[in-house]
């Protein structure tokens, strides 16, 4: 027996034209086209690998698209110990990212320096940039990075980027 | 020739320089009197009796006892599994003793990591640069009277340290506790 229920989109209906919000579709484009560089200092990074394998499978996300140019990425994850010997490397490299920009503190020694009360561990990535999303776990499963991601997407998606590039633009015309 | 006939045979050569060797748990250490002779022992050591591999250099602070600093230097003949322990003290004001390099070329980051984490020098060492913490860091990090947490620290463009939070946190500990169960790492509040 075969159904006549169609599902989603109906383009006799609904015709060539989606309405909807700047913003949205905006927020739709950036939140599903993340494109993580994976800032791997310990151990970390390599549950960070299993993310982006064939099991756990980053791509669902949007993000298979791994970079290893800050120029290319948009989101970086710092996966690891910062050391102070590291930590002005991590902000140059952040600095060099373009915007928007999104950072994800994965573990507990980018959260907050983790085991490590020592002289050498800087205490939390976020001593030195800003960070959107902290995962716990050390080191955090990879279910974990996927629900960062997801975690992160909502916040994409409720971003105002119409409104901040009149205000962009308001202060360029200052 | 087993470890201990090593040692003796250094024993023999050297005379009053080496201590009698000592053998705890099937190990043997003998300890040089002079530091400023540890190239001739070693070299010794390499040509005569084949301890052709240099595992480690390791360093001590004796904290609070003159001399300060014991370096200990852990050979092995590869050929006859053979190992042996040198030591040999160094006083705090002179801080010094020459560098094992021309024998073993593995010594050069052994000695640099001394250099960087205990702050003792090795003389004719061709780059003694620090290894670890980077150039213009002001302290030695593994010296008994440097605090667990650090110290801060500033150069510009280069690195920052600040103090670490020691309580309260995710994985304290408590020096001298009576048992493992209070030594191990934990989540300890102030108060406790």
């Amino acid at each position: 027996m075969r159904t006549e229920t169609e599902i989603g989109y109906n383009s006799k209906i609904e015709g060539d034209v989606v309405v909807t919000r700047v913003d949205a579709a905006l927020n739709w484009f950036r939140k599903n086209s993340v494109w993580p560089m994976p800032m791997g200092l310990a151990c970390c990074a390599i549950e960070l690998m299993a993310v982006g394998a064939s099991r756990f499978d980053i791509s669902r996300f949007g993000s298979e698209v791994m970079r290893f140019s800050p120029r290319q990425a948009d989101c970086m994850i710092v996966a690891g110990t910062v050391t102070y010997k590291m930590a002005f490397a991590v902000k140059r490299i952040y600095d060099q990212m373009p915007e928007p920009r999104w950072v994800i503190a994965m573990g507990a020694c980018a959260s907050t320096g983790g085991m490590y009360r020592s002289y050498a561990v800087l205490q939390g990535v976020d001593n030195i940039i800003p960070v959107d999303i902290y995962i716990s776990g050390c080191p955090p499963r990879p279910e974990a990075v996927l629900d960062a991601l997801m975690k992160l997407q909502a916040k994409i998606s409720t971003q105002p980027i119409l409104e901040n590039l009149m205000a962009v633009k308001a202060l360029q015309n200052h | 020739m087993s470890a201990l006939e090593s040692a003796q045979k250094i024993k023999v050569k050297f005379g009053d320089l080496i201590s009698e060797p000592a053998e705890f748990r099937g190990e043997i250490t003998v300890k040089l009197t002079d530091a400023e002779q540890i190239n001739t022992v070693c070299e010794f050591a390499k040509m005569e009796l084949g301890f052709n591999y240099l595992v480690d250099i390791s360093s001590l602070d004796n904290y609070g006892e003159d001399p300060r600093w014991t370096v200990v230097y852990h050979l092995r003949a590869i050929d006859n599994v053979v190992e042996i322990r040198l030591e040999t003290n160094v006083s705090e004001e002179k801080s010094e003793l020459p560098s094992v390099l021309p024998i073993w070329r593995t010594a050069n980051w052994h000695e640099r990591e001394i250099y960087d984490m205990m702050g003792i020098r090795f003389s004719g060492h061709p780059d003694l640069r620090r290894i670890l913490m980077w150039e213009g860091y002001p302290y030695f990090p593994l010296r008994k009277d440097f605090p667990l947490a650090g110290k801060p620290s500033e150069l510009p463009g280069v690195a920052f340290t600040k103090i670490s939070p020691m309580e309260g946190g995710p994985f304290v500990t408590v020096a001298g506790g009576k048992d493992a169960i209070s030594r191990e790492p934990r989540i300890r509040n102030p108060e406790e």
